[in-house]
């Protein structure tokens, strides 16, 4: 899901937008399998790790089971949001928080475009 | 320009010792039905249920921006504090805005901040008031999120404010009023959305007490949209459990702002209470 995310995103200035004054790189990990997410005005380019020795402004982790039931095209109750699964303790959210909450739109539509696929 | 029935005044409001320059919209006759806005937002969120026929035939519709909401201003002096909303300033505000206005016996409803302080209306007011609808009520919930990244100085609150309202909707609920909602939180004052939540995460807590809400002073409806997670339908039966005859429905598809992320559907719901409510 993550690998396609940059044509999907790329593609619909819907979301790119919102991300437009972001020059940021977070990662996103599903189970043990990371990725660095590098932002550019908000067009988004995505690699696949292991990494060594990169760096990364915040970091979102949740395991596949419930990244699956995220990317649900219609989402159950609760699984529908990155909050929704805070709430429910599904998700961390590590690193620098200012980052994440200031381009917290532009992130919530990233991570849910993979449902319109 | 198609003109709607709503009208909307200024006015003087005295409350906790101050004076508000308070603004506040109604429509229709009858029953007054006073609606409280979510935490951050304003009046405008009770748009649909204000230009509803089957509603304002009946009912004199009401809702009011707290003070630093919306059209109404903050108090001469807010730059030099903190914005705070309490269980008691909460309650006072309701209660004098009803008396200021005159308005005998109401019909309250709330939604979020709203929904749980008609419990605390229920408990201190139960005989001044005709029936209590609370919509995504709780009693508390744990903070599971940081609220000072809304009142940030790096941070846009706007965008910030309008990200959280806009997760809490159902994906059900269609775009267009969506982000209207969402475009509600963009324009809150800085601060205000977690001055309100101070209320709701922190201060508010009213577990201990709901066991002695009596409703049959004061019935007591609790309608909550099944995609919240902040009230969750959980919350809200965790509370209806322990008030005896709490009537509660959980509304299908619905999110944390029903009444304005889905104003239809809603409107399904609400217009049946208020008919139960009117012939009792």
């Amino acid at each position: 899901m993550i690998e396609g995310l940059a044509q999907l995103v790329n593609r619909d200035p819907a979301i790119v937008r919102w991300g437009r004054r972001m020059n940021q790189t977070f990662m996103v990990a599903v189970g043990d399998t990371q990725f660095l997410l590098t932002v550019r005005d908000g067009q988004l380019q995505v690699e696949k790790g292991p990494f060594t020795q990169r760096s990364w402004s915040f970091a979102i982790r949740a395991q596949p089971e419930a990244w699956e039931k995220f990317w649900q095209k219609t989402p159950a109750p609760g699984w529908h949001d990155l909050f929704g699964l805070l709430r429910r303790g599904e998700v961390a959210f590590e690193g620098d928080q200012r980052v994440l909450m200031a381009y917290l739109m532009y992130v919530k539509l990233v991570l849910a475009a993979p449902r319109n696929l | 320009m198609k003109l709607e029935p709503i009208t909307g005044r200024y006015g003087a409001f005295q409350s906790q010792n101050r004076t508000f320059r308070l603004y506040y919209e109604e429509a229709g006759q009858g029953i007054p039905l006073l609606c409280l806005h979510t935490a951050g937002s304003d009046g405008r969120q009770y748009r649909a249920v204000l230009n509803d026929p089957a509603i304002t035939k009946n009912y004199r519709v009401i809702t009011f921006d707290m003070p630093w909401h919306g059209k109404s201003s903050p108090p001469a002096g807010w730059q030099n504090e903190d914005y705070r909303l309490t269980t008691g300033s909460y309650t006072g505000m309701i209660m004098d805005f009803i008396r200021a206005l005159g308005l005998e016996r109401p019909v309250v409803m709330g939604c979020s901040i709203g929904g749980r302080i008609v419990l605390d209306l229920a408990l201190k007011h139960a005989r001044e008031l005709r029936a209590l609808i609370g919509l995504q009520t709780g009693a508390y919930v744990e903070r599971y999120y940081d609220a000072a990244w809304l009142d940030h100085p790096e941070v846009h609150g706007g965008r910030a404010c309008g990200a959280v309202a806009y997760g809490l909707m159902s994906p059900l609920s269609p775009e267009k009023e969506r982000w209207e909602t969402v475009w509600h939180y963009m324009q809150g004052g800085p601060g205000v959305f977690t001055g309100d939540l101070y209320f709701y995460q922190v201060e508010g807590d009213i577990r201990s007490r709901i066991g002695e809400i009596d409703t049959s002073v004061c019935p007591l409806y609790l309608l909550t949209g099944e995609y919240d997670y902040s009230a969750s339908p959980r919350d809200t039966e965790a509370a209806a459990a322990r008030i005896k005859g709490a009537k509660m429905t959980v509304m299908k598809g619905l999110g944390h702002f029903p009444m304005s992320e889905n104003p239809e559907a809603f409107l399904g719901y609400l217009r049946p209470l208020l008919e139960e409510i009117r012939k009792r």
